[in-house]
């Protein structure tokens, strides 16, 4: 924790994820109005004091709308990133240990929607399904798994190898319990470091399909969808674009800030190792169970 | 170099066949009847039975499957739902305007993140190191939905000097290249700034810096020669991925590319059109992604000797 908060990049990172998470979890205590009260006779008006952020065309409030917003982008973001990292530790941890076919067979699926551009294939799914908030969960867990699934691998082949895992195997340790207790705890710094920016990326994936169309529908608000309402009224009312433009930017640069701090502060090079490649992450933990 | 290709080659038709399969399955995920999605409950009964036997899905799954095979086969992608003109015809006449949009992309990525990455590097650590690691994080940061929108209302609106949205003469080009291709000159900047800290650490370098060579010299010379394969990797992934990040800046920009087209097709629920649209990105991204490793073999003859 030292290490991560002792980083400018690390310490942006914490103070921006916490404060979004702070919006997000008291936004109907900080949110000036309601999100969807329209007013009319109010519409497009720029920022001021009881509407900090401005008004949109129906005149409602931008800034509360923002900060509602929050709460569907951090959801989104978790529930992706951890749905996606079970998944593709499920999948990864049994491709890489079995082995053989298995893992051929997996890797080649995985080959397959990985062919596919992953926002390409979260319209496909979003198209097909219909636009809703559980379709859009749907579309990016389906694709964000594979990325966890080829790290799970790689990392349960390198650890596989290693001597704790061979005798525990030697003891007589059935296969689940060897990954479960053995191979598993070993990969959960690069997982997390991998949630992070799966979250950022689930984020822009929800606002991008929003901003499509395709996500979250009205009068839900949404960064991505209020992004698009206000592209229109970019002459007259520059506000309405700006706001929600500007808090997918800041979540997405504290977002990648942490996870680019949480890898600088796990995925450290050791002296004896330069110039082999990098060591697994997680071989940098303190003691294997085996040690 | 041919066995090489070849392999390469081999390795992409399961990938390629997955890829088939994965789009023709997409219209059987639609929930309940597609035809009723596609035509409204309330359409006539005859006018259901007519389309759902145009599209084929009368007959059992693996029948419509051999069935598409065979079209494809021959580039047949099926008729537009709506304007009735071959889906292959349509997407001809605006699949040009995307690779224009991606080129333009691309060369806007590689004229902002090669000197920035270079820089970065000639000076670690340094202010001018931060600065430019600054840019390359906010670049990283910013989705093109937004830039997209903040570019048009500096360059467009405030400063009118570029157009706001369409296709014509460079000046409609500038805009949507600038938002499509920042992303990309951003993990170009890290990428690069990364590759070549770690190949002036190298012993060709000592020695080129003990035989007096200058610091531009061993830079662009020695280290980014040999620096070249990993960033190749990222431009050849990030490129295939332009093609998707263009159905973004297209509709921003009211660019008539295959993204714009992919849209408005989804839009009113044209689903030959959307397979047709999804197919041709998804098999221009893995072409793309075979053309960087036959690349790569063409930088590194190492690839050729281990094949």
């Amino acid at each position: 924790m030292n290490r991560l908060l002792g980083s400018a990049r690390g310490l942006a990172g914490v103070i921006i994820v916490v404060l979004l998470a702070a919006v997000a979890v008291w936004a109907p205590d900080l949110a000036p109005q309601s999100p969807v009260e329209q007013n009319l006779s109010e519409d497009l008006r720029p920022p001021r004091v009881e509407h900090p952020f401005g008004q949109d065309k129906l005149g409602r409030d931008v800034c509360s709308r923002v900060f509602y917003g929050a709460r569907v982008s951090l959801a989104v973001g978790v529930l992706v990133a951890c749905i996606s990292a079970v998944l593709g530790l499920g999948v990864g941890a049994v491709a890489g240990y079995a082995g053989g076919r298995t893992d051929e067979l997996v890797m080649r699926g995985i080959d397959v929607l990985l062919a596919f551009p992953g926002i390409l294939l979260a319209i496909g799914l979003s198209a097909v399904l219909g636009p809703s908030l559980r379709n859009v969960l749907l579309a990016l867990c389906a694709i964000g798994w594979t990325g966890y699934a080829r790290l799970v691998r790689g990392e349960v082949l390198a650890w596989r190898e290693r001597e704790f895992v061979a005798a525990a195997i030697a003891l007589g340790a059935p296969p689940v319990r060897v990954l479960c207790r053995h191979v598993i705890p070993q990969l959960l710094t690069p997982l997390v470091v991998q949630a992070t920016f799966g979250a950022a990326g689930a984020i822009v994936a929800e606002a991008s399909l929003s901003f499509l169309g395709l996500g979250v529908q009205p009068p839900t608000p949404s960064w991505g969808a209020m992004l698009n309402e206000g592209r229109s009224f970019l002459l007259v009312a520059p506000h309405v674009a700006i706001f929600p433009g500007l808090a997918i930017m800041l979540t997405v640069l504290g977002l990648n800030c942490l996870g680019d701090a949480l890898r600088d502060a796990f995925d450290v090079r050791e002296p004896a190792d330069t110039g082999h490649g990098e060591r697994p992450i997680a071989s940098l933990r303190s003691g294997s169970p085996a040690s | 170099m041919r066995a090489y290709v070849l392999r390469r080659l081999l390795l992409a038709v399961p990938t390629v066949f997955g890829v088939v399969t994965l789009v023709f399955l997409l219209i059987h995920l639609i929930p309940g009847d597609p035809v009723d999605v596609m035509l409204g409950e309330t359409a006539r009964a005859a006018d259901k039975v007519r389309l759902r036997h145009q599209l084929g899905l009368d007959q059992p799954v693996p029948v419509q499957y051999a069935r598409y095979l065979r079209r494809l086969a021959r580039a047949d992608f099926g008729r537009s739902l709506h304007s009735g003109r071959p889906v292959r015809r349509m997407i001809a006449a605006r699949y040009p305007a995307t690779l224009e949009l991606a080129a333009a992309a691309l060369l806007a990525a590689l004229c902002i993140g090669g000197p920035l990455g270079l820089l970065a590097a000639a000076r670690p650590r340094s202010a001018l190191d931060a600065a430019c690691r600054g840019v390359a994080v906010c670049g990283a940061s910013m989705p093109n939905f937004w830039l997209g929108p903040l570019l048009i209302l500096i360059f467009s609106i405030a400063l009118e000097w570029t157009p706001v949205s369409g296709r014509g003469g460079l000046d409609h080009l500038v805009l949507p290249a600038l938002t499509l291709g920042t992303g990309m000159a951003a993990i170009l900047t890290r990428m690069l700034r990364a590759t070549l800290l770690d190949r002036l650490g190298d012993d060709y370098v000592r020695t080129a810096r003990a035989k007096g060579a200058s610091e531009p010299r061993v830079l662009l010379k020695h280290a980014l020669r040999n620096a070249a394969m990993p960033v190749v990797t990222v431009l050849g992934l990030q490129t295939g991925a332009l093609l998707a990040g263009a159905i973004i800046t297209e509709t921003i920009f009211a660019w008539p590319g295959i993204g714009r087209l992919l849209l408005l097709a989804i839009q009113t629920r044209d689903y030959p059109l959307v397979q047709g649209c999804m197919l041709v990105i998804a098999l221009s991204y893995v072409f793309i992604n075979l053309g960087t490793d036959v690349l790569y073999a063409l930088i590194d003859p190492r690839l050729r000797v281990d094949a």
